[in-house]
């Protein structure tokens, strides 16, 4: 079984990033698109923090039986392994799209200075 | 109604997105129900002749350099219309959906001065609408959430067939809603104390295109608007921009 005092820490540092990413939702500086898979990283780990029989049985199918905490540390790690990925698409995006843009302004400017 | 309209400065929004074979229709039929009506096409990233159609019809045509989705192109026609100076705005979506002789409907409440934004719904009234199972229970469902919010009953809260005075034209030009804008933008508007109408109308089955929401993306749009709606109710209000002189 998972010692108290590491669930009780757990909890509380999952809880915390469900805070974080809330008040940067509401001061606009995290967009809702971006703060699902966030959102989704911290309620996975508060749920599986808190719900130690859990823990304890998912580690057991993965043969963890002597720390069942260092399930929630891979599972964790998962999690943001698939939003780094996530995040190289969207920076991927976003530079075709600077791309494109820098291409438009030159032939505007072409246009201004010729046209 | 006619006599009304015609003191203001109006415009029509279309948001377009690969629709060369319907937005041409929809330029003529807004023309038909009002020749006095301005109209903005706003082509998000298309790669068909959409802008082409809709330049040889004689209507404004803003290209976006690539798609913003929905919201990005109806917010580029919002601040068009801001900084045009239009006292009214509609939106008749680019792919025939909106019938513009249903125009008089929205536009009665605004006129009158009874709402600052009217919306058409599918449901309230005449005009039986069909549309996929998954795609009811979603609209049902934030029916409920959306009316529970704006403590007023609405029933299609994804509708994008609506009208908008100054006052809402100002709001929006400065802040909507990204992605998929319908639901949150009304939770904004009444949030901004801003009065909103539904009205009943009748609607067409698309007439071409493809629906931008398919059935693998609607749990993400689902939870990512019941997310922004209620992280919307925490927020501080957006400042509306500022008229210049008028």
């Amino acid at each position: 079984m998972t010692p108290l005092p590491v669930s009780i820490a757990a909890a509380v540092a999952s809880f915390l990033l469900l805070v974080v990413v809330f008040e940067l939702i509401r001061s606009r500086r995290l967009r809702e698109r971006y703060a699902l898979l966030w959102l989704l990283t911290g309620i996975v780990l508060l749920v599986l923090s808190l719900w130690r029989g859990g823990l304890n049985t998912i580690a057991g199918w993965f043969g963890v039986v002597s720390y069942p905490p260092a399930i929630l540390g891979a599972i964790g790690a998962l999690f943001i392994l698939v939003v780094l990925l996530h995040y190289s698409t969207v920076i991927s995006r976003l530079s075709d799209q600077n791309t494109i843009l820098a291409q438009r302004l030159a032939l505007l400017e072409q246009q201004l200075r010729e046209g | 109604m006619a006599e009304l309209l015609a003191e203001l400065d109006r415009i029509a929004i279309v948001p377009a997105l690969n629709e060369e074979v319907t937005v041409g229709r929809v330029i003529d039929e807004i023309r038909e129900f009002d020749p006095g009506f301005d109209i903005v096409v706003v082509d998000d990233g298309s790669t068909d002749r959409t802008a082409g159609v809709a330049a040889d019809r004689g209507a404004h045509v803003l290209r976006l350099p690539f798609n913003l989705g929905i919201g990005g192109a109806m917010q580029t026609g919002f601040r068009f219309a801001f900084e045009r100076g239009y006292d009214i705005a509609v939106q008749v979506d680019g792919d025939g959906q909106h019938d513009p002789s249903q125009l008089p409907k929205i536009l009665g409440p605004v006129l009158s001065g009874d709402a600052d934004l009217c919306v058409g719904s599918r449901f309230t009234g005449d005009g039986a609408y069909r549309s996929s199972f998954a795609r009811r229970v979603g609209i049902k469902i934030f029916a409920r959430v959306v009316s529970m919010v704006v403590r007023q009953r609405v029933t299609d809260t994804t509708s994008g067939f609506r009208a908008v005075n100054r006052r809402g034209i100002a709001l929006f030009a400065a802040d909507y809603p990204h992605d998929y804008p319908e639901v949150e933008s009304t939770v904004m508007l009444v949030k901004h104390k801003l009065r909103l109408v539904e009205v009943p109308v009748a609607m067409r089955e698309r007439g071409g295109g493809a629906s931008s929401i398919t059935a693998f993306r609607s749990v993400y749009y689902m939870t990512k608007v019941l997310l922004a709606i209620f992280v919307g109710l925490f927020r501080r209000n957006a400042v509306p921009l500022e008229e210049e002189h008028r």
